[in-house]
Parts: C-alpha cells; structure tokens; sequence
C-alpha cells in the first residue's frame, strides 16, 4: 500500500495509508486529517488547499484551468500550492508530503 | 404578535435542495414550515457555488442545471406557504418549558416550534475572510466584503482583492468615483467574462487603475481602525505598500458549521449524528437530514437528503399531532393537501 505524508497546521507529521486512485483530500478525510473539501471534490471551492512538498509537486500533472480559477480563492498561496481533491495517488507518488496552509475564516459565523 | 416573532410546527435550518424539499415531505403530512438560511436566496450550495452546473443523478432528470432543480423544488414546496427568513444565521436554539424550541436568528428573529429540522449542509456561507492579523478590527469601512453604496467610495484609494467576476466587475465600477483603484491578484489571468478582462486591461493600460500582479495580500497597516495602507507580497516575499483607505477582498464564499456546534448536539467531525431510521438527533425533538448528517452508511448525494426528508417529517408528525395518527397515502391519491388543484 502506498503511503503519503500529511504535515498538519501545528508541525505535526501523519504518515496514512494512500490507496492507489484515491484523492488527498478523500485520504485526508479517511484518516481524520483536518482538512475541509467543502464542496466534496466537485471543483467548486478552494478549501481542500494544500502545499505540496517541492520535490513531489515536480511529480504532479499541470493544474487545470478549472483549479488554477479556484485556487485564486486561497489565501497564503505558494509556487507548490494544489488542491487537495485534484491530485489521485498514483504508483509514482508514494511517498507524497504535503502541508496544510494556515486556517481561512467564514467572517459571517466567525465574529 | 411582532413581525419579529413566529410560532409554526417546524423550523427548516438552511434552504439548500434537502431543506426546500423537507417543507414539501412536511406539508404532504400537514405540518407548517418556517425556513432561515444565511444565503439571500434559497438554494444553498447549488445557488451559491454551482447553479450552472448540471446534475446527473437526481431521480428522474438524466441532465438539470443546480439553478433550475432549486427552482422546482421552490415551486414544489410553495403550496404550502413556507415562510422564509433569508440572510439570517440562526444563533441560538433554547429549549422552552413546554418542550417547544425557540429559535432565535441573527436578525432578531424568535420563531417557536414543535420541531426542529436541521438541512444546514456543510453550514452557513460567508465572505471568505483573509486572514490577515486583526482584519476583524477594519470591518465596517476600512475593510468591506460587499459594496453597499458605490458612492461611499468616492475619492478613496481603494485596493480590491480577488481575481473573480467580482473583483474585476466592482473595479469597472468604482473606476469613476474613487481616487485610486489597485487590483490585487495573484496571476495575470482573471476569472470574468472576456469582455470584463478586456476593458480591465485597457483601463490598466491607460493607468486609469492599477494591476498589482502577482501579489497576495500580506498585512494591513493602520491604526486598529482606518486603513493607511494594503501590505501585499510576491510568492517569493517581496512586499509592497499600497497607500489605502478601503479594501474589498473579494475571495468568495466560505462555510462553516457556526453556531450549530454549541447546541449541544452529538457531532462527529463536523457531522451531526442521527438514527437513520428517523434523522432524530440526541436532543428531542430535533433532526437532520442531508450533507450534514453522519449515520453507518450515508451517503453525500442530494437524492439521499431528499429520501432522509421523507422520513424525518414523518417522524416529527407524531410529535405535532399526538392524538391523531397518520393515515398514510401516496401523492396519486391524495394530492397535494392545502394546494388548488
């Protein structure tokens, strides 16, 4: 089983289980790592963000159109910064790492 | 009675395609619906996120735009007179000695109820907040998520963020009443119709405004309360001031569980957990239907919601008429109750 490698928001790393054609963001949410995928994987957010360690972000396939206009929703971008639910393990990228960006808030139900 | 206090059978958490069609499942048993939803309008993510996308795998429709299956699910439940209050979290849910609940919104609205339904999805939107250290501090006028008056912005230096529709559409605007637009986006591309990216261009190349690009915002500089100046930097961490007095950021919308995680329901990652013979959470009188319920097996598809709504009001007729037993009937013989026919 292919394994990859979650740094969460305090430091903390989480090697899991990563089935082959699974998503980071469907791992992710298979191994209770905090991160949000609000819409589910339907491209229509940006909460599932994530940096990607830079010697696999080499690894990955362009971002489409679709997730670059989504990725202008992010706050505290990188050079490797992807979303979550775009990128499926593959036999290439075990081993994968990546971090979680700083939190967003919703100002409406957050005051 | 005040316009700002209600009394109904149930109170409807969020208008999204699972909560539209729980007013329905209701009015079919006789029970009467008030709905409250963060959103302006009704739809929920379908409205909010997506509503030119089409959905496959709604029952019966091999193709429907989000739009259109939110404006039949809002005719459907119609006949049955639901009253909305739309633009409103609901804030606190308190338990009243008869064993009614009493809602209360972000608006000041009380609304009683026998029960209480939660559709609330993956929560209440809002403008997706930068998060930039003490950003709350500027809200008000320094810092604003909507344009309210075009007017209040003339003379101002104004810095928006965002390479959206709403970015580049409130740039066009404002071009005429402010001192001073800057754009800030992160990449030369924008998300707006070609004809909006084309006269942005044009104005940028006559210097009526700025592009910043490609920066992100950073910081903010001022004293707590008005703006002096927009902090933004590269990806790479070169920074640059913008002299400001107003930022727009506009990065969309974010959602959030919100009050709903202080009522004291049982949740398990985010997600409300119920008996799925029923929806009924651990608090009585109270149930959940659609994304934001967990149980063994659930499933995140509308169609899911909508069957979860059927046996949710059934569950809550009991409860509303104690003496008088549901006597069931399909919607071939009975019609639909109350509507003209």
């Amino acid at each position: 089983m292919p394994k990859m490698v979650f740094i969460e928001k305090n430091g903390n790393r989480k090697e899991v289980d990563a089935p082959l054609g699974l998503s980071v963001l469907e791992i992710a949410h298979r191994n209770h790592i905090d991160l949000e995928g609000a819409c589910e994987g339907s491209l229509a957010c940006s909460t599932c963000h994530v940096i990607v360690d830079g010697q696999w972000y080499k690894k990955l396939d362009e971002a489409s159109e679709d997730e670059e206009d989504m990725l202008d929703l992010a706050f505290g971008l990188t050079h490797t910064s992807r979303l979550g639910c775009q990128i499926k393990m593959t036999p290439e990228l075990d081993g994968l790492t990546v971090r979680l960006p700083p939190a967003t808030r919703n100002m409406m139900v957050d005051k | 009675m005040s316009d700002s206090r209600h009394v109904t059978d149930v109170v409807v958490v969020g208008a999204g395609p699972v909560g539209l069609f729980a007013i329905f499942e209701c009015g079919m048993v006789r029970l009467k619906c008030h709905v409250v939803d963060a959103l302006d309008a009704i739809g929920g993510q379908c409205t909010a996120l997506y509503p030119e996308k089409p959905i496959y795998d709604i029952p019966g429709h091999p193709r429907i735009d989000a739009a259109d299956l939110v404006r039949a699910l809002g005719e459907q439940a119609a006949p049955f007179a639901p009253v909305y209050h739309l633009g409103q979290t609901v804030d606190r849910l308190d338990r009243q000695d008869d064993g009614a609940w009493r809602v209360t919104t972000s608006k000041g609205v009380e609304i009683v109820a026998k029960a209480v339904l939660i559709a609330a999805g993956v929560g209440a939107f809002g403008p997706n907040r930068p998060p930039l250290p003490d950003i709350e501090r500027y809200e008000g006028d320094a810092v604003q998520y909507y344009v309210k008056r075009r007017e209040d912005f003339r003379g101002k230096r104004v810095v928006i963020a965002g390479g959206g529709d709403s970015a580049v559409d409130w740039a066009l605007s404002l071009v005429d009443v402010a001192a001073r637009i800057m754009v800030v986006h992160r990449r030369p591309k924008f998300r707006a119709a070609p004809d909006s990216e084309a006269k942005l261009m044009a104005l940028a190349d006559s210097k009526r405004l700025d592009l910043v690009i490609p920066y992100q915002l950073d910081s903010l500089e001022g004293d707590g309360k008005s703006l002096r100046a927009v902090i933004v930097a590269t990806l790479d961490g070169e920074k640059r001031r913008l002299e400001a007095d107003t930022l727009l950021p506009f990065f969309g919308l974010a959602m959030e569980l919100g009050p709903i995680a202080h009522w004291g329901l049982d949740l398990e990652r985010s997600l409300i957990t119920v008996d799925p013979a029923t929806c009924a959470t651990n608090l009585p009188a109270v149930f959940a239907v659609g994304d934001i319920v967990s149980y063994p097996g659930k499933l995140k598809l509308i169609l899911c919601g909508f069957s979860e709504a059927a046996m949710a009001a059934r569950a809550i007729y009991p409860l509303v008429h104690p003496d008088t037993p549901l006597h069931f009937e399909y919607s071939t013989t009975s019609g639909v109750p109350g509507a003209a026919r």
